[in-house]
């Protein structure tokens, strides 16, 4: 579990984030929504530790990452896996290589056991035939697919995912929303998922926390989003011609 | 007060750069991949130009060598120094900031911007060490280019002036060992392994450091080019003025 209290953060004068305090549950995938420009990345970033908040605290299962030591920090930071927003993978690397990494790193295992673990994760995300393609050979959402193998090779406690699915086909976003959410209940992981895809709010999100200017307007799940009368959160929601056909039709009794 | 700013994050970079060590397997493999990188990579660039400039550096000398009593053998001492002194180890140097540090400054720059670094970063490593470091090491071996360089441009020399009639066979060799001075050589490679370590980290810093998307690695690697140009013509002056001024 994740707790925020408070949580602020200012670049060059501008406070981006305003004193956000909420928690992320472990076993759950947990949305992180909002326009562009709301502080959704800051937000990621400051419970990744690559920025450190002003104001404010940050626990994980209880320990509170601004009291650890550097080297606890560092080996906090090895419970967590990450997949960025443009897949964040080593082009120099090929596929098996990048998924490697992290054990190469961090783990004494011998080279074949990492290479078993490797193809374990692989076949996970269904990329069983692309081991040896580099991430330029390989479309986008095999590359997403690659990046989740990676964060997920050192079975991590905590799971971010900076819009996983943007610049994705529909079809291909909702295999990689799904994948998330599986692997999230398989390993009873807290994942923390930036997006600001309704079809991702519609198909796995289990706790949603709307951002708006660097605030926390509302939290809820995907049942209670579409029944808020938060007007902030239903402009953001029905902004989507699609959701906003459904609700007239909802309206209208049909 | 900018400069000053980009100077104290300088030092700060290289105070990253040398503390938490990267695991040694990896690094060395990263040592090895840098060297045909940087040092392999540059050797063909580096024969052709010191060729050409040793031999250019002769004609030259030859078509200023007017006096009748001044002997035709100083066409291969004047190659000689001016290729050991500058032309190798600064010339050559200057050249590489654009070859090696471009290279540099992109390659990490471009990591900045697809959020590669970011990525080391959250997995807990030491993002400077593992991309800095091994820069640094295969550098090192950057003498021996300039060793390389320092013999062909000699033999350019040599061929210009000997096959190009200006010059003997003879009166060349025995220009090349007239006052030879050894220590000239050691101050050389002194110079060359200050401008390896520039080399490797001014471009460095400006790859890690770059704001922006893909204009800001364009941006990066004109101004890495353009300092480590800068701090290597200013070390030089130092370095001679302590080296070789009596």
């Amino acid at each position: 579990m994740i707790e925020v209290k408070d949580i602020h953060k200012s670049f060059n004068g501008e406070e981006i984030l305003k004193g956000i305090t909420t928690s992320f549950e472990r076993g759950k995938t947990n949305l992180i929504i909002g326009t562009s420009g709301s502080g959704k990345t800051v937000f990621l970033k400051c419970m990744l530790g690559l920025f450190t908040p002003e104001e404010g605290t940050i626990s994980y299962d209880g320990t509170t990452y601004s009291d650890l030591t550097t080297q606890e920090q560092r080996d906090l930071r090895e419970q967590m896996g990450m997949v960025f927003q443009g897949s964040a993978l080593f082009d120099s690397m090929t596929v098996e290589e990048n998924v490697m990494f992290p054990l190469m790193m961090f783990t004494k295992q011998k080279k074949e056991e990492m290479r078993e673990r490797v193809h374990e994760v692989l076949d996970r995300v269904h990329l069983e035939n692309a081991n040896n393609k580099l991430p330029s050979e390989i479309s986008g959402g095999m590359q997403k697919r690659v990046a989740i193998a990676r964060a997920i090779v050192t079975r991590p406690k905590y799971l971010f995912c900076d819009e996983p699915n943007s610049g994705l086909d529909p079809r291909t976003a909702i295999v990689i929303d799904n994948l998330i959410k599986e692997i999230t209940e398989e390993n009873d992981i807290t994942t923390v998922i930036n997006t600001h895809d309704m079809n991702s709010v519609m198909e796995i999100g289990e706790k949603i926390v709307f951002l708006r200017k660097g605030h926390l307007e509302w939290e809820g799940d995907k049942t209670q989003i579409f029944k808020t009368d938060n007007e902030a959160v239903t402009d953001f929601v029905y902004s989507s011609n699609l959701f906003k056909k459904v609700r007239d039709a909802q309206l209208k009794g049909l | 007060m900018f400069y000053l700013d980009d100077i104290g994050r300088y030092f700060l970079m290289l105070k990253g750069v040398f503390s938490r060590m990267t695991k040694g397997s990896v690094i060395r493999n990263l040592i090895f991949k840098e060297i045909d990188d940087l040092i392999i990579g540059s050797l063909g660039i580096t024969v052709f130009l010191a060729f050409f400039i040793g031999a250019v550096v002769a004609i030259q000398t030859a078509l200023n060598l007017n006096n009748p009593l001044i002997p035709k053998q100083l066409i291969a001492f004047a190659s000689r120094q001016s290729v050991i002194l500058e032309f190798a180890p600064t010339f050559i140097s200057v050249i590489m900031a654009g070859k090696v540090g471009s290279f540099i400054t992109s390659s990490i720059g471009t990591m900045r911007v697809t959020e590669q670094i970011d990525a080391l970063e959250v997995m807990g490593i030491n993002s400077l060490n593992y991309l800095v470091f091994p820069k640094i090491i295969a550098m090192l071996m950057y003498p021996f280019v300039i060793a390389i360089a320092m013999f062909m441009g000699i033999f350019g020399g040599y061929v210009a002036g000997v096959y190009g009639g200006f010059v003997s066979n003879s009166e060349f060799i025995n220009g090349l060992q007239e006052d030879f001075i050894p220590f000239h050589l050691v101050y050389a490679f002194i110079k060359t392994f200050i401008y390896s370590f520039l080399l490797a980290t001014i471009p460095s810093f400006h790859g890690y450091y770059m704001k922006g998307g893909a204009l800001g690695v364009g941006k990066a690697s004109t101004s890495a080019f353009v300092w480590t140009t800068v701090v290597i013509v200013i070390t030089n002056y130092i370095l001679t003025q302590l080296l070789l001024s009596q």
